[in-house]
């Protein structure tokens, strides 16, 4: 039963005024601006954009600031935003090996055509707090090295020259890619459908998940290929035109993993691959969703499903924090009458149990007497 | 009559330059479009409205295409009183920007306009966004790993 409770506007209307007041902080220094949020914590903007489904960084930087560094509500502010707009179409599928590379790095192979390039990375940093930055200290500007432009496959197209890799992962040839955010997902699902929803899928969440396959629950022995961060080409066909449009670029985090395979039945002894493909630069987020893509694969590989990550249903359930922060936050939305009913019930069931005990007792001193 | 060889030159001229305007930040291609004076007369048909796009990716790279996610895009339809018809699309939302770029579509198809386009607004924004990537490259490529072997021992 719903009965419908009013009241509480005054205080709903003082709560949001007390929150613009919070979230302006001390009003002695200058407010922070949506520039700055971009360009000084990028990194927070791209998971916004990641795993808000939606690449715009001033957008991004808006959700954060609104949401006053609470990453999982300035994703809920895109997502909510994401909905208000039309859709124009379906991108061409971008091309990661023709990317303008800021990072790029393989643990298997030392010297790959184009190099190891470390980019901007907190890898090798001595993670000290950093005293001159609290100071506000200028850094210098950076190193720069002019070199011949070298191409760049991706490894994983090196590799697959000896036949030693699988290859990078078909469906069926006229297959239209499967939509997570318009269709309602259906188990077992398709790998696209899953990578869908790997990628806009929560960080830590995922990052736990490909750690426990490491820890031995569902192991597959993984090797990073390849990660490689940069901008990519978008382009797009409209119908008004009969040649594709370049609409701009975006950055992107891609991810190779390599992974032990002894074979199966079918499928002569090679190594298979895990598949990570973000928004913006986020390698953990990459590197944790191409191994959470490669345990997710078990059933097609014939391997046995032993471990929460080799389960589709619950990885994919939940790995969406808006839906998963929806459900456990509207915990704390009145639930005054159903908790009313379920006291009630308590309390009669206290009763019965109280007079079933009293029987007992009379009984047994009934007994002994 | 044009040649299919000609046509497909016109074609990809005009697709190269839609995408250099699409590249462009906004601000360069609003500074070069006032400094050419050419007037805006253009009549909208469409836009400049904001909208998504889902951008798509392929599985291992280079397999099936996947949705990864949408990203913002803003698109304008133009028509000159000479009667050209002007299309852009570009990532973000910035609706001036993209008119303006729908313009430039439309007078850069006029013969009389095409090489001062070509040469006020095209040609600098080709040089400001290679100039950039250079730089981007340059950066990169000073952290790539050079390395060396430390022999030890006698054989």
């Amino acid at each position: 039963m719903y009965v419908a409770v009013k009241g509480g506007e005054a205080a709903i209307q003082n709560a949001h005024r007390l929150l613009a007041d919070r979230r302006r902080g001390d009003r002695n220094m200058p407010a922070i601006t949506l520039a700055q949020i971009a360009s000084q914590l990028s990194l927070a903007v791209d998971r916004v954009m990641s795993e808000g489904s939606l690449y715009d960084t001033g957008l991004a930087a808006l959700a954060v600031k609104q949401a006053r560094g609470d990453m999982i509500e300035a994703i809920f502010l895109l997502r909510a935003y994401r909905t208000t707009l039309p859709r124009f179409g379906y991108t061409r599928p971008i091309d990661t090996a023709a990317m303008l590379v800021e990072r790029r790095l393989s643990a298997t192979y030392k010297d790959l055509p184009g190099g190891q390039l470390l980019g901007p990375t907190f890898d090798y940093t001595h993670r000290l707090l950093d005293p001159d930055l609290a100071e506000g200290a200028e850094p210098a500007a950076p190193e720069t090295r002019s070199e011949a432009e070298e191409a760049m496959p991706r490894v994983s197209d090196i590799l697959a020259n000896e036949g030693l890799i699988e290859e990078d992962g078909a469906l069926p040839e006229n297959r239209e890619p499967g939509d997570i955010t318009r269709e309602p997902p259906e188990f077992p699902m398709e790998r696209d459908q899953r990578l869908q929803a790997l990628s806009r899928g929560d960080e830590g969440f995922l990052l736990a998940l490909g750690y426990s396959t490491q820890r031995g629950y569902g192991r597959n022995h993984p090797f990073a290929g390849e990660i490689r961060i940069g901008e990519v080409d978008v382009e797009i066909d409209v119908p008004e035109l009969d040649f594709p449009l370049t609409l701009g670029r975006i950055r992107v985090t891609e991810c190779q993993m390599v992974n032990q395979f002894k074979g199966s039945k079918k499928v002569p002894p090679q190594f298979t691959r895990g598949y990570g493909l973000v928004f913006g630069q986020s390698e953990r987020k990459a590197m944790a969703m191409s191994l959470c893509d490669r345990a997710l694969r078990a059933g097609e590989l014939d391997e046995d499903i032993t471990a929460p990550a080799q389960d589709e249903e619950f990885v994919i359930s939940h790995c969406d924090n808006v839906q998963a922060t929806g459900f456990v936050e509207h915990l704390k939305l009145p639930h005054y009458v159903d908790f009313q009913a379920e006291l009630g019930l308590v309390r009669q069931m206290r009763r019965e149990y109280e007079e079933r005990r009293e029987g007992a007792d009379t009984e047994r001193r009934e007994a002994a007497e | 009559m044009v040649s299919r060889q000609e046509r497909q030159a016109v074609t990809e001229r005009r697709r190269e330059a839609m995408a250099v305007l699409a590249m462009a930040s906004g601000s360069d291609l609003l500074q070069l479009w006032n400094e050419t004076g050419l007037p805006d007369d253009a009549e909208t048909l469409r836009g400049p409205e904001t909208g998504l796009v889902t951008v798509r990716g392929r599985m291992g790279g280079g397999g099936a295409s996947f949705n990864i996610g949408e990203a913002t895009v803003t698109r304008a339809t133009i028509k000159l009183p000479t009667g050209e018809v002007g299309h852009a699309y570009a990532l973000g939302r910035e609706k001036l920007k993209v008119r303006v770029a729908a313009l430039i579509d439309a007078l850069h198809q006029r013969p009389d306009l095409e090489a001062r386009i070509e040469e006020k607004i095209l040609a600098p924004l080709r040089t400001r966004l290679s100039e950039t990537d250079a730089v981007r490259r340059a950066e990169t490529a000073a952290t790539k790993v050079d390395f060396f072997t430390m022999v030890r021992g006698e054989d």
